[in-house]
């Protein structure tokens, strides 16, 4: 696969000594979907403005298709589009105006072919003749989304993209994610919603205090970290779990009715057959049998609690 | 040469004047014929020619220098300190394009603007007095640069200012007077010999009179110090704006 996206030792401390982002360091593969997550205030959005040229960086390169973002600017940039987080559209300009001023903008011949094509996906060709203050914020959204796909880009920022959408439009993105995936563009986007980096991205960063705490395959992370729990409910209830079964990390429900067993994904699963062996000697009747595993944002929680592990 | 990246930056600048054509057009307009009706038919009438030139007609140069220096500086803060203050900034920041092609577009956008209205004023003008152009092409030179220096200034400006009482303040406190005080509608030589050196301290005087000279040949200062205060303040204000960009400052933390 071919490496779109390193970066190498980035930080950026503020003029008021606020350490945005340390030593950062990682690669995105050419087609391949990197959702950031972190809390507030992480370095997610530093990231994002030092790599699209909006923050200068006060340490580390980063190079995009190869071109290094500061002393081959033009060809770096002109790969990268970027939707911000906040809504920021001239309002008195006319949709097809504003898409048709960020092709020009990022250096490509005039294209309404183009343009109509990205207008369409988004759902915006009705709405191309109308002033933005017209539109909902919704529809704002996809304009910016619009602007960022104009000039054709190859790396696609998505800063925190589904910050105040309904669930259509979210759905809608995660598809046109997914459709310029498969056309070989790399996207990288920040998410407070655990659910979007799931749904969509192939790997997970986690920053945390300016750092890049951890950077791996989602499955990969999932199963790695991801507990699974057995709900055993009993047909009768008991007061407290027989001691043949005190080996097992087991806790008891206050109706005396369920037992729940958790244990790591990547554990055998002989602990389970074990388990059930031991119910089954201990005169204990099953009357159902649940299994969950925990989500990305269990995970995603217990790293930002516990940083260092 | 990034010529579509510039070509974007002047037609998307543009389009808000032509959205506001009316009042860009008809705003000038009004105000100019005021100046006439004011200074030219009902003052005017009682001063003398000054150097040999109605009083009406004199004061046309130092007219069209007040509209385009006060409204290629407040088309240029404007362009630059909206997209600032509605956010759009960070898509010119974040493209392939370097600092003079975003100076060549907005610069560029604010000087066509304030031409446009400087030429208007001139248009207006002749219904009222007999205009004569002695050096029409050293009338265009000093309208296009001063159209260009002030908008690049404007520019400076726009960078600078954190909020819209600060847009207003520079203009109102610092070019409306110099302007004013320029010789838009006196000949410096009409001045106490005390003030008389003291306006040559005013950078506008010498555009004014250059510009004058260009109409009538009449200046109170050579045409040839008009040509360099000009061409300084120009150089002046690029370097200025190459030195925002390459720091950052107020554009990129």
């Amino acid at each position: 696969m071919t490496n779109m996206l390193s970066i190498t030792g980035l930080s950026k401390r503020y003029n008021d000594g606020q350490v945005a982002l340390e030593n950062v360091s990682f690669d995105v593969n050419e087609g391949e979907i990197l959702a950031l997550l972190g809390p507030n205030g992480a370095g997610k959005t530093t990231l994002i403005s030092a790599v699209c040229g909006l923050v200068v960086p006060t340490a580390g390169q980063v190079t995009v298709g190869g071109f290094d973002t500061r002393s081959n600017y033009r060809l770096a940039r002109s790969l990268i589009g970027l939707v911000p987080q906040e809504i920021a559209l001239e309002p008195f300009e006319k949709v097809i105006n504003t898409v048709r001023f960020s092709r020009g903008l990022f250096g490509k011949s005039p294209n309404d072919d183009q343009i109509e094509i990205v207008l369409r996906q988004l759902s915006l060709w009705d709405k191309k003749d109308s002033k933005i203050l017209q539109l909902s914020g919704g529809m704002k959204r996809r304009v910016l989304i619009a602007k960022a796909l104009a000039h054709e880009p190859r790396v696609l920022f998505l800063d925190e993209p589904s910050a105040g959408v309904d669930v259509e439009l979210r759905r809608d993105m995660w598809k046109l994610v997914s459709d310029l995936k498969s056309q070989g563009v790399t996207i990288i986007l920040t998410t407070h919603y655990i659910e979007e980096a799931e749904a969509i991205a192939d790997r997970v960063g986690v920053i945390s205090k300016g750092k890049l705490i951890l950077l791996e395959e989602k499955k990969a992370l999932m199963k790695r970290m991801g507990r699974k729990k057995v709900e055993i409910s009993l047909q009768s209830p008991i007061a407290v779990i027989p001691v043949k079964l005190q080996n097992f990390d087991l806790y008891l429900s206050n109706d005396g009715l369920t037992i729940n067993y958790l244990y790591d994904a990547k554990a055998s699963s002989n602990e389970i057959t074990k388990l059930l062996n031991e119910i089954s000697i201990s005169n204990l009747q099953i009357s159902d049998l649940k299994t969950s595993q925990s989500s990305l944002e269990e995970i995603f929680v217990s790293l930002i609690e516990e940083p260092s592990k | 040469m990034n010529f579509r990246s510039i070509r974007a930056i002047y037609i998307f600048e543009m389009s808000r004047f032509f959205r506001t054509l009316l009042q860009s057009f008809v705003s000038p307009v009004i105000s100019t014929c005021l100046y006439f009706v004011v200074f030219g038919a009902a003052i005017g009438g009682r001063i003398d020619a000054v150097d040999g030139v109605s009083y009406g007609a004199f004061i046309v140069p130092g007219l069209i220098m007040l509209s385009v220096m006060t409204q290629a500086v407040s088309n240029a803060s404007f362009g630059i300190y909206f997209p600032k203050f509605i956010g759009t900034i960070y898509e010119v920041l974040s493209a392939p394009v370097n600092f003079l092609e975003i100076v060549i577009g907005y610069v560029g956008a604010a000087a066509s603007k304030a031409l446009f209205i400087g030429l208007v004023i001139l248009a207006t003008s002749l219904f009222f007095v007999d205009i004569e152009i002695i050096h029409p092409f050293i009338l265009i030179f000093l309208l296009v640069v001063t159209c260009i220096s002030f908008s690049l200034l404007g520019f400076i400006l726009g960078i600078w200012a954190n909020n819209f009482e600060q847009l207003q303040l520079v203009p109102l406190l610092i070019i409306t007077p110099l302007v004013f005080l320029g010789g838009s509608f006196y000949s410096i030589s009409m001045l106490p010999k005390f003030w008389q050196v003291v306006s040559l301290f005013n950078p506008v005087v010498y555009l004014i009179s250059g510009f004058r000279w260009a109409f009538y040949n009449n200046s109170d200062v050579s045409i040839a110090a008009s040509l360099f205060a000009i061409t300084i303040f120009t150089v002046f204000c690029i370097f200025i704006i190459f030195l925002i960009f390459k720091t950052g400052w107020r554009l990129r933390p």
